[in-house]
């Protein structure tokens, strides 16, 4: 694969996937899609269904019904190979040391005893575990051994990277070092897909998102057009006298008055320009603009 | 990359991990020095031929003849005096009349008589305690190396379930590579005990002398014994590593592998209380779980036509191969579920 120019090639593709346990569906009509080069967060409350579409496109799983396919292809096996997973129940051998697993899981992806060797002390050194290298995972802190699953992903260098909750017990130092490592990635030509659910901080680092609820995809797209999406006619001011007198400005209700600055939505028909021209007849304006949402806001709206 | 090549990565990280296990170096350790001791031991016991004092130098000759070693001592007192004092085993007394300090001197009774010519009509060619011994040797290497190394493929499986690195693997390379992998690895290092045990006793005998004929007796059913023993250990291993994925933690292995435990031991146990020559072992030798061990036991007493070792083998095979099918279903049926034990028909159905 040659990672496009522009960086925005849609390659992995999930389909109209089904996929129950018994009497019970866990995922239904699930669609979406990840682009090389950006980052996919996938968010959802806990049992929404965003381990159980990691394991169907990693083949760990089957759907019941729908497709997976990678740039148009049906998955393979060998297509497979060039992903890169970490599951959300965590584990390596307690018994080997990092370096020796983390060889191990890469040449289980077809690299060479030298290549796989030679990668993973590149990676431990960028994930800031070199100094580990030899010690028995069971030895190693709960973040470090985190880091060394990451690692395990990581290492034959895969086209799509698919992590279920990468950053969770990670310390704010790590989840930098962790995503500095994800953006490389991603700069070079990778697609990444995380579930997270601390959901302020996939709002800081993802470029594309995916809301899953009960089973169903709520809203997928990129952050900014999500956004976009989501913003209520809402608009903050500040201005330099006090903002009272707009609680009698046609159109426009209050949702927050706090001495000069304040908080209002427009209603139907209401323009913002009228009301800052408003405002600046009355005397200095110093912001004015669209209140946009956060993303725990969206998610609350959309997953309702 | 090949299933082949992937489940000789996981063949090669099993042997590297077992090798480095304590706990398997020391078993290996303690066999090795049971079966040298069982060797040596007897040898050192030994303290080289019996020594006599006689009082006549015709006795003397006579007794040297027989491999003793005689001196001539001039009257019965030295004579007695020797024996008392632990100088000499025994003391041939004019009359002749032969002394001991505690035990009998058999060898010397023996020296000095003439025993009757003894004529069998249906010589067995092997020793009537190496006829007890060896097939017990036979079926003991087989029930032991069986058992712990097909309880070891069960532990590796549910390790590996356990620390949830399963999902990882199953992600990365198919079921049957990792299964494939992990059953040749054990089998390898199993044979590898085996083989080293069994030249460490054919030098030891050969040095020692242990049993002399003994081996030269044996080795016919040897050669039977080899693939009834192989193809009787891989028969089970799949099945080992099957139940083994039944399991979700290490606690949760001795029930979901009672079954496989049974299917060694009651063989083992049938086959050590029937009768060597009876209808019931004649069954049992063609039985696929009992056949590697009973069968080598009635190619050791002799009288089996050819074709029976053979029609056993080809059962022994049909059967290895219908189990390594029922064990990767289980396996593959019940590795993902990590959480709970899983029931066998509900694996076998799952797959």
């Amino acid at each position: 694969m040659t990672p496009s120019v522009y960086g925005m090639n849609t390659v992995l593709t999930v389909d109209a996937v089904d996929r129950s346990f018994g009497d019970r569906q866990v995922l239904k009509d699930v669609s979406f899609t990840v682009t090389t080069g950006r980052l996919t967060g996938f968010v959802g409350a806990n049992g929404a269904g965003k381990t159980t579409t990691m394991r169907i496109i990693l083949g760990v799983l089957a759907a019941d019904r729908g497709t997976v396919t990678w740039q148009g292809e049906p998955l393979t096996r060998e297509i497979r190979h060039r992903f890169g997973y970490m599951p959300e129940e965590r584990g390596l051998y307690p018994k080997m040391s990092v370096l020796e697993q983390v060889v191990y899981l890469g040449r289980l992806h077809g690299l060479s005893a030298a290549e796989a060797r030679k990668r993973t002390l590149v990676l431990l050194d960028r994930l800031e575990l070199g100094e580990r290298a030899d010690d028995h995972v069971q030895k190693l802190s709960l973040g470090n051994q985190q880091r060394a699953q990451i690692a395990a992903a990581l290492v034959h260098d895969p086209e799509l990277l698919v992590l279920d909750e990468p950053f969770s017990g990670l310390d704010p130092l790590a989840v930098e070092n962790v995503l500095g490592v994800l953006r490389e990635r991603a700069a070079a030509g990778a697609a990444v897909l995380f579930s997270s659910h601390q959901l302020d901080l996939v709002e800081r680092l993802c470029d594309d998102l995916v809301i899953i609820a009960d089973g169903t995809i709520r809203a997928a797209g990129d952050r900014a057009g999500l956004r976009d999406q989501y913003t209520l006619p809402r608009f903050r001011i500040e201005v330099g006298g006090d903002a009272g007198w707009l609680r009698d400005e046609p159109g426009v209700s209050l949702v927050d008055l706090d001495g000069r600055t304040a908080v209002f939505d427009l209603g139907d028909g209401a323009e913002d320009q009228q009301v800052l021209r408003s405002a600046l007849a009355r005397g200095p304006v110093h912001a004015f603009g669209p209140v946009r949402p956060s993303l725990a806001e969206i998610f609350r709206e959309v997953i309702q | 990359m090949t299933t082949f090549e992937a489940a000789k990565l996981v063949a090669a990280r099993e042997i590297r991990v077992k090798l480095r296990d304590k706990a398997f170096l020391w078993s290996t350790a303690v066999f090795l020095l049971i079966v040298l001791a069982s060797m040596l031991l007897p040898a050192l016991l030994d303290g080289g031929p019996t020594k006599v004092a006689v009082t006549d130098s015709a006795t003397v000759s006579v007794l040297r003849e027989q491999g003793l070693e005689a001196r001539l001592v001039p009257d019965a007192a030295t004579a007695e005096q020797l024996v008392r004092d632990g100088e000499v085993d025994a003391a041939v007394l004019p009359g002749p009349e032969v002394i001991g300090l505690d035990e009998d001197p058999d060898d010397v009774v023996r020296a000095l008589s003439t025993e009757p010519q003894v004529r069998l009509l249906d010589p067995s060619d092997v020793n009537p305690v190496a006829a007890i011994v060896v097939p017990l040797a036979f079926a003991m290497l087989f029930f032991f190396t069986s058992f712990t190394f097909g309880m070891q493929i069960a532990q590796s499986v549910v390790e590996e379930k356990q620390t949830r690195i399963v999902e990882i693997l199953v992600a990365s390379v198919p079921v049957r590579a990792l299964l494939a992998g992990k059953v040749a690895a054990l089998t390898a290092l199993a044979f590898a005990q085996v083989a080293l045990l069994g030249l460490v006793a054919i030098v030891g005998m050969t040095v020692t002398e242990t049993a002399p004929g003994l081996l030269s007796a044996v080795a016919p059913a040897v050669g039977w014994f080899l693939p009834f023993f192989a193809l009787g250990f891989v028969m089970l291993a799949s099945l080992w590593a099957g139940v083994g994925a039944l399991a979700s933690r290490q606690e949760e292995l001795a029930s979901t592998t009672m079954p496989v435990q049974m299917l060694v031991l009651i063989p083992f146990f049938a086959v050590l209380s029937v009768p060597h020559d009876g209808l019931a072992m004649k069954v049992l030798s063609f039985v696929p779980f009992s056949s590697p061990i009973a069968m080598p036991v009635r190619l050791f007493d002799g009288d089996v036509a050819l074709w029976e070792p053979v029609a056993a083998l080809v059962l022994l095979v049909a059967t290895t191969v219908v189990l390594l099918g029922v064990g990767a279903r289980v396996y593959s049926g019940s590795l993902l579920r990590t959480q709970v034990k899983t029931s066998f028909m509900a694996a076998l159905r799952k797959a």
